[in-house]
């Protein structure tokens, strides 16, 4: 293998190209990002970087560019796994033996507002960027989704003064991956914090002036007059451009227990990959540990041409919102049993273990870092 | 010259945090003491609550693995050093000499 291309920039490529490096590739590295930034990290976004105490410069994830060529502000838009040959938007071709697939994915967007300014999703430095650029002093901002994005947003948005409302359609935010108790516990956390939840019920228009944003009308018709909203209702992964290159795509690309696609020279990491799990379903995360985790076994396999090594994730997430640091590891979606297990959820300290059928699958830790560590680490595999 | 605990208070694989400008974290690793800066280089979290395996604590946030002896990071997050400092046990008592950060400053 003399040539490797890694399609994305942003984590998951970065972390694959010093993997490629670690485990002994001194080959040529092309690394093509759509964006024109160097690899940066995402998870300040929402939080330090928006509220003002982080600058740009800070974001940066490595000093090293690991003897790659870093194509950025390229985007790949068409693959050709059997010639390894991707097409790139400046019109050139680019040939490789291997290809990790990195590409992330894009925020879904709220129907009707593509047109409308003041209308904003959260994923990349820019869209930070021009975020903060409309909270002006005042500004009343309407956050849709109380996911850990709209969370943090609506905490980071109340710390800078505004006035923030959150609009959640379901009726406990995070339930599925809290379940009913600790998901009503979030809810807690913007109440506290003055922040107007409004649960159970979804967007059905927006007002504007003709070119901003002036209101959000929902379904039972309460209209929230609003200079900012920010849409924090999940992800699409970024797939579109391999279309037509036979490799499987299915929201994401499919890929087998040890990230290797179905052509065994293209292997794919980070948000945009869904991986077979031991028990035989895919599952695709979208978190910063997977994307720094996946690229370890991913680019093993790929140096290897076949799978010699299965991932297997930690499923370890963090949030910080409301002076809170939450923590969660393991699967604590579809536990049938959920205790506290130190501390307590009024005094915002606690370790809760998610359970099936009696066995510990997963963890949330709220301000209690240390115990939570030590407990991560004895969690038994995860079976799904 | 600060005291962080009494010897006894700090058995094999248990850190503490000693408040302060920078706060301070002190580690004993199977028998040695080594104190290191609490805070993460990378971004806000207290290293005195990471995981200690031999010479190295792993950021409770991040899984950055610093080395206790030099406050060199093995791996991305962090990319910068945290700072050292001697630590002196007597009588029983553990002390760290904050002495070279004092001349830093």
């Amino acid at each position: 293998m003399r040539t490797v291309a890694v399609a994305g920039a942003s984590l998951a490529g970065l972390r694959s190209v010093e993997e490629l490096r670690k485990q002994g590739f001194d080959g040529r590295i092309v690394v093509i990002g759509e964006e024109p930034h160097a690899p940066y990290d995402r998870p300040p976004l929402s939080k330090a970087f928006l509220r003002g105490t982080m600058p740009a410069e800070e974001l940066a994830l490595s000093d090293d560019d690991f003897g790659a060529e870093w194509r950025l502000g390229v985007r790949a838009d068409q693959i050709d796994p059997s010639t390894g040959s991707l097409y790139l938007s400046t019109g050139e071709i680019l040939r490789a033996d291997g290809v990790v697939i990195a590409t992330g994915g894009r925020p879904r967007t709220l129907p009707g507002t593509s047109d409308l300014a003041g209308v904003h999703t959260l994923r990349t430095l820019d869209d930070a960027v021009a975020l903060q650029a409309d909270l002006l002093p005042g500004a009343r901002v309407v956050v849709v989704g109380a996911g850990w994005i709209g969370a943090e947003v609506a905490s980071t948005c109340r710390a800078l003064g505004h006035e923030v409302t959150v609009v959640e359609a379901a009726p406990v935010p995070m339930e599925r991956a809290l379940g009913p108790v600790l998901g009503s516990l979030c809810a807690d956390l913007h109440a506290d914090h003055g922040v107007d939840l409004r649960l159970g019920v979804g967007v059905a228009s927006f007002a504007h002036n003709g070119s901003r944003v002036t209101g959000v009308v929902l379904r039972d018709g309460t209209h929230l007059p609003t200079d900012v909203v920010v849409a924090g209702i999940g992800m699409e992964p970024a797939t579109g451009w391999l279309a037509g290159s036979g490799l499987a795509v299915d929201n994401g690309v499919l890929c087998d227990t040890g990230c290797v696609t179905s052509i065994a020279s293209v292997v794919a990491v980070g948000d945009v990959a869904r991986y077979r799990t031991a028990a035989g379903s895919h599952v695709r995360h979208e978190h910063w540990t997977n994307a720094s985790e996946q690229p370890v076994v991913a680019v093993r396999n790929l140096l290897a041409g076949a799978t010699v090594e299965t991932f297997r994730p930690s499923g370890y997430v963090w949030s910080d919102q409301y002076g809170v640091r939450l923590q969660l590891a393991g699967e604590t979606g579809g536990a049938d049993e959920v205790a506290v297990i130190d501390g307590s959820p009024d005094d915002r300290r606690f370790v809760a273990e998610f359970r099936r059928a009696g066995r510990p699958v997963g963890l949330l830790a709220m301000n209690n870092a240390k115990l939570f560590g030590r407990l991560r680490r004895q969690l038994t595999a995860p079976v799904s | 010259m600060i005291t962080a605990c009494a010897v006894a208070d700090l058995p094999i694989g248990e850190s503490v945090r000693i408040d302060g400008d920078p706060a301070i974290a002190v580690f004993n690793a199977d028998g040695e003491f080594y104190a290191i800066d609490d805070t993460c280089s990378h971004q806000d979290a207290s290293l005195s609550e990471g995981w200690l395996e031999g010479c190295f604590v792993e950021c409770p946030l991040h899984a950055a693995s610093f080395d206790l002896r030099t406050g060199v990071p093995t791996c991305l997050p962090a990319k910068r050093a945290v700072r050292t400092y001697p630590v002196v046990v007597q009588d029983g008592v553990i002390y760290v000499d904050t002495g070279s950060r004092e001349a830093v400053a």
